[in-house]
């Protein structure tokens, strides 16, 4: 067994968490795993392959129940149960992240712990990523409009994005308020142009930059560059990193009293 | 089979096939044979948008102080249709379909929809990890509910079945000639195997006082509760009815929903009989190896893996029905 294996096997054994959220093996990649008991921990892995963000299975009480439960973290776990803690989604010392550091495992159960691990650990984003933002950002607004109204075609309005993102936690979506009906809530190009845009809006200041969305997508659409687009024109303009549990960054929810601009006083 | 098929598009019908864009392969509307992809296993989504499409118009209504006016659909403009390069399993899903819009109240707009479409499936090259055809009844050159079935030969040439009138009725003038008798050829020997894992009838037994089984929560805590696995189902025929209404008039639309969604099940009062992501897994399986073969004598799956392909989690059909088949 790995070391990762017997760290939560013990976690479970001891009684110090009801729950390991972690990863196993899946068909092609890998995929998420829950751990009820140590036995089950057995196929749990960790690696730069676990692609899953299972960071948000943490706000659904009917998987974790009230107990204390472990996570088994990559960097975007780490970010994810931070933003969350700020949001005052999880209890700071009620979630036990779990990881890697070589083959040892790490044990870390407080926000500051893994802030600090995260500050030491910083993500850039891809060459692959950056090559198309330019591409995009180079685009006249004609080009880009043409190009999303492309994308958004091919929606379907399965949710998945939303579904895999451990930010969207709303127990009723604004796409699902119908009074009044802020969005029409069947696939059709415009609909599905302002679900995106108001599922970013939403994320403004909150991603953390997991891609997760992106990669529910069943219809590949490329989700990540509004996301990503998004974190960048937060950083420019409230200079602020997306997603790192800094309240202040919540743009589109904080209100300051001495804000700069003047309309809103 | 290109020149007919370039027939086909130059006689005025609406021809639907495969095709590639970026990297995924789905089903569009055609206008050149070229545009038809090769070398894939399944496209993404089945083709059901062309009998059930995603977002449909059931009616429209203008106000005139207090006067109203109802139009219908006129069903007589749906294009006649041509489903060019199906796979067995997208005709087999047509079957629970029509049964689900014909179970009581007949649905006229599925209905014409489906009276002016013809099926011609291509029996399948390959098959991938996540196709169980085999184990619902169905296979690689099963020719149920086709109209016409074609199997590539390795030399270039097809083997044509012309299964109905329908499909013979589509056999152009320009393509006859080109034809002669398939005598001895073995169609199987040109198509992909695939292994049969468990019977339909395993499943029905198995699922017999499964209802408050741990499987489902087992099988079900990843999964996050979308529409993928639904809307990519070529037999998943649940729908919303939402309004769209403006001052002087509006529409009623029907467009795809899921029993996956948390709110799915929530009534009007409050009460929602589904709280929890096993219950709405259970009540997916159950819908369709229960509730279907039970109350419309047809399966609610064809093993075409789309499920499993599209989902974020890797809920993998194929893997929890064998786990359901060998279950004690
Ligand atoms: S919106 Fe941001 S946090 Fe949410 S899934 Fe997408 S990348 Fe991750
Ligand atoms: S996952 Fe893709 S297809 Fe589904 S609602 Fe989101 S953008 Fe649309
Ligand atoms: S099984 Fe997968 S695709 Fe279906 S609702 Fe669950 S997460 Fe979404």
């Amino acid at each position: 067994m790995s070391k990762l294996s017997e760290k939560a096997a013990a976690l479970l054994s001891e009684g110090t968490v009801g729950l390991v959220i972690g990863y196993e093996q899946g068909t092609h990649g890998t995929r998420p795993k829950f751990c009820r008991k140590a036995e089950d921990a057995a196929t749990l892995i960790l690696n730069d392959k676990c692609l899953n963000n299972i960071g948000g299975y943490l706000t659904k009480p009917e998987l974790i129940g009230s107990g204390k439960v472990a996570v088994t973290a990559t960097l975007a776990v780490m970010r994810t149960v931070v933003q969350l803690t700020a949001e005052h989604q999880l209890t700071d010392g009620n979630v036990i992240v779990l990881a890697l550091d070589g083959d040892e495992v790490l044990q870390m159960a407080s926000i500051d712990e893994i802030k600090k691990w995260l500050a030491a650990h910083p993500e850039d984003l891809s060459d692959e990523n950056k090559a198309l933002l330019s591409k995009l950002k180079a685009l006249s607004r004609e080009e880009r409009w043409n190009f999303w109204i492309n994308e958004m075609n091919k929606c379907i309005k399965c949710y998945a994005c939303r579904a895999s993102c451990p930010l969207c936690y709303c127990n009723r979506c604004i796409v699902e308020v119908n009074c009044p009906q802020w969005i029409k809530p069947w696939a059709a190009p415009l609909s599905n142009m302002e679900w995106q845009i108001n599922r970013v809006m939403h994320m403004a200041g909150r991603c953390v930059g997991c891609g997760a969305c992106d990669r529910a997508c069943p219809v590949h659409i490329p989700l990540r560059l509004l996301t990503i687009s998004m974190a960048g024109d937060i950083k420019e303009a409230f200079g602020v990193a997306s997603g790192t549990g800094n309240i202040d960054g919540n743009v589109l929810s904080s209100f300051k009293p001495d804000d700069k601009e003047n309309f809103i006083h | 089979m290109e020149q007919w098929l370039g027939s086909l598009i130059k006689s005025g019908k609406r021809v639907v096939a495969p095709v590639k864009h970026d990297d995924i392969v789905d089903f569009a509307v055609i206008s050149s044979p070229a545009q038809v992809a090769d070398d894939y296993v399944q496209t993404r989504l089945s083709a059901k948008q062309y009998v059930f499409p995603k977002a449909e118009v059931l009616f429209s209504y203008k106000k005139d102080g207090k006067d109203v006016t109802i139009d219908d659909v006129n069903t007589d403009e749906f294009p006649e249709t041509v489903l060019w390069k199906l796979h067995p399993c997208d005709v087999a899903g047509l079957e629970p379909l029509g049964a689900i819009f014909n179970w009581d109240y007949k649905d006229s707009l599925y209905n014409a929809r489906r009276a002016k479409t013809t099926l011609v499936t291509f029996a399948c090259a390959a098959s991938d990890e996540y196709c169980f055809c085999a184990s619902v009844g169905g296979g690689p050159g099963n020719t149920d509910g086709s109209d016409v079935q074609v199997t590539m030969l390795p030399d270039g040439d097809a083997l044509v079945e012309l299964i109905s009138d329908k499909g013979k009725a589509l056999l152009t003038d320009d393509i006859k000639g080109e034809t002669s008798s398939a005598d001895g050829i073995d169609k199987e020997k040109f198509i992909a195997k695939v292994e049969k894992k468990f019977t339909v009838d395993e499943i029905i037994k198995k699922l017999e006082g499964s209802f408050s089984s741990p499987i489902w929560q087992e099988q079900s805590d990843r999964c996050l509760g979308c529409g993928a696995c639904a809307y990519v189902c070529p037999t998943c025929a649940c729908f919303d009815i939402q309004e769209d209404s403006h001052l002087h008039g509006g529409r009623r639309v029907r467009s795809w929903d899921s029993c996956g969604f948390s709110l799915f099940t929530l009534h009007t009062g409050g009460y929602n009989p589904r709280t929890t992501q096993s219950a709405r897994w259970r009540q997916r399986v159950l819908h369709k190896f229960s509730y279907m073969p039970e109350r419309l004598h047809v399966t609610g799956c064809t093993g075409c893996g789309r499920c499993s392909r599209a989902c974020p989690v890797d809920m993998n059909l194929v893997e929890h029905l064998t786990e359901i088949a060998s279950h004690e």
